[in-house]
């Protein structure tokens, strides 16, 4: 079941990475995307017999990852907003969605 | 008993996919915000289910509490700007798409995933757990197996600092538009707890679920609280020193235990026979207070500034 779980949150949050016209909304769906990955290798440790530790050692690295990623992109969206002040920053203004 | 253990994964997981969608496509941005970071507490519920209690904690910290502090502080500054009406879609005609190819994705991504084997290396594990220096298998694996890993993450946590302070300076810090009376008393209180529970977890480490990301994490977010209650960072620039010396600590040392086995004529972060209890260790406590400081560090959102120059208008 929680396999099945994966494919959705993975769907769902590459829906939000294409459609989204917003930077922090971008990255709200990415980390969706990277949760999805990670629970998908949790499962398979999981189903593995004995318990497989490994997965689990790279999962916390992948968290960590994560948060240095997402702490970057959060700070260049900050100077992006600071720079035009105004709102075409954080939204993508280009409809194909290039802007990022 | 098996039924109430079902119903309740359908209940989480459901929880979930309808958190994730809120949290991408919820109309008000704090609303979407807040979804995410209730989303990730969730998600460290289904991690315990996973049997992956490790995970669980760091999540819990880093992914919920530290990623959380970090978008509500970048939603609150980017939130001052006038607002106007612009779509935050693309337009609804993309669902003729999405619709079927987001089913047809799924549907085969389930099927790859059913069809993936689980080879599993638990057993080669267990047998040389002994070996490692540690009792509990995933600390194993960090820090002794798998050391090199460990190494190049707290790089990468090194150069996102890097990077964000290289970006200008901070801002002043972000004090609550509505100051709560009770947040600098309960600041006060609150963190020497922090500090123990951060050094609880990192000595759990060696035996259990625990060791140096959650309790750096912990620690990070005590030091975000006191920031929140109005503390100043004792960091600035003019006493960078022992600053940069702590955010590097991690890396120099973890680098300095590899280093020493290819000295010694062994393999890269091969610890001599029978030391590798105390070379664990000392890992341990570097990379928790590295990690604490990278925390912290991204969080401030730039360069600290000179001295007494906080107060300054942005």
């Amino acid at each position: 079941m929680y396999l099945s779980l994966t494919g959705v949150l993975f769907v769902l949050g590459l829906h939000g990475l294409f459609t989204a016209r917003n930077l922090l909304r971008q990255l709200l769906s990415l980390n969706i995307l990277t949760t999805s990955v990670f629970l998908l290798f949790v499962v398979l440790a999981r189903l593995a017999e004995p318990l497989d530790d490994v997965p689990h050692a790279i999962v916390l690295t992948g968290i960590v990852i994560t948060i240095s990623t997402t702490a970057v992109a959060l700070a260049l969206v900050g100077r992006l907003a600071g720079r035009t002040r105004d709102d075409d920053a954080i939204t993508a203004g280009d409809p194909r969605g290039d802007a990022e | 008993m098996a039924l109430v253990v079902l119903a309740f994964d359908l209940l989480l997981a459901a929880a979930l996919i309808w958190l994730a969608w809120q949290a991408t496509r919820a109309a008000d941005l704090f609303h979407a915000v807040v979804s995410f970071i209730v989303f990730g507490l969730l998600m460290a519920l289904a991690w315990v289910r996973l049997e992956a209690p490790d995970v669980a904690l760091a999540e819990a910290a880093i992914g919920a509490g530290a990623t959380g502090a970090l978008l509500l502080s970048a939603l609150d500054r980017l939130a001052r700007r006038p607002r106007r009406h612009a779509p935050l879609y693309e337009p609804g005609t993309a669902w003729g798409f999405w619709l079927p190819a987001g089913s047809a994705l799924l549907a085969m991504l389930t099927l790859a995933a059913w069809n993936l084997p689980a080879p599993g290396l638990g057993n080669e594990i267990l047998a040389s757990l002994s070996a490692s220096g540690v009792e509990h298998a995933v600390t194993a694996v960090l820090l002794n197996f798998r050391a090199l890993d460990t190494l190049l993450e707290i790089g990468v946590l090194l150069l996102a600092a890097v990077v964000i302070w290289a970006l200008g300076q901070a801002p002043p810090p972000l004090v609550p538009s509505m100051p709560s009376p009770a947040l600098p008393a309960l600041g006060r209180l609150l963190f020497p707890i922090f500090v123990l529970v951060a050094a609880y977890l990192l000595w759990r480490g060696s035996h259990g679920p625990g060791g140096a990301f959650p309790a750096g994490a912990v620690f990070g977010a005590g030091g975000i609280l006191m920031l929140l209650a109005g503390a100043r960072p004792w960091i600035r620039s003019s006493e960078h020193g022992p600053w940069r010396l702590i955010l590097s600590l991690g890396m120099a040392v973890l680098l300095a235990a590899g280093v020493a086995g290819t000295l010694s004529g062994q393999d890269f972060f091969q610890y001599p026979k029978g030391t590798a209890a105390s070379f664990i260790l000392v890992l341990e406590v570097a990379a928790g207070l590295s990690i604490a400081l990278l925390i912290f560090a991204l969080y401030l959102r730039g360069k600290p500034r000179e001295h007494g120059s906080w107060g300054a208008a942005e």
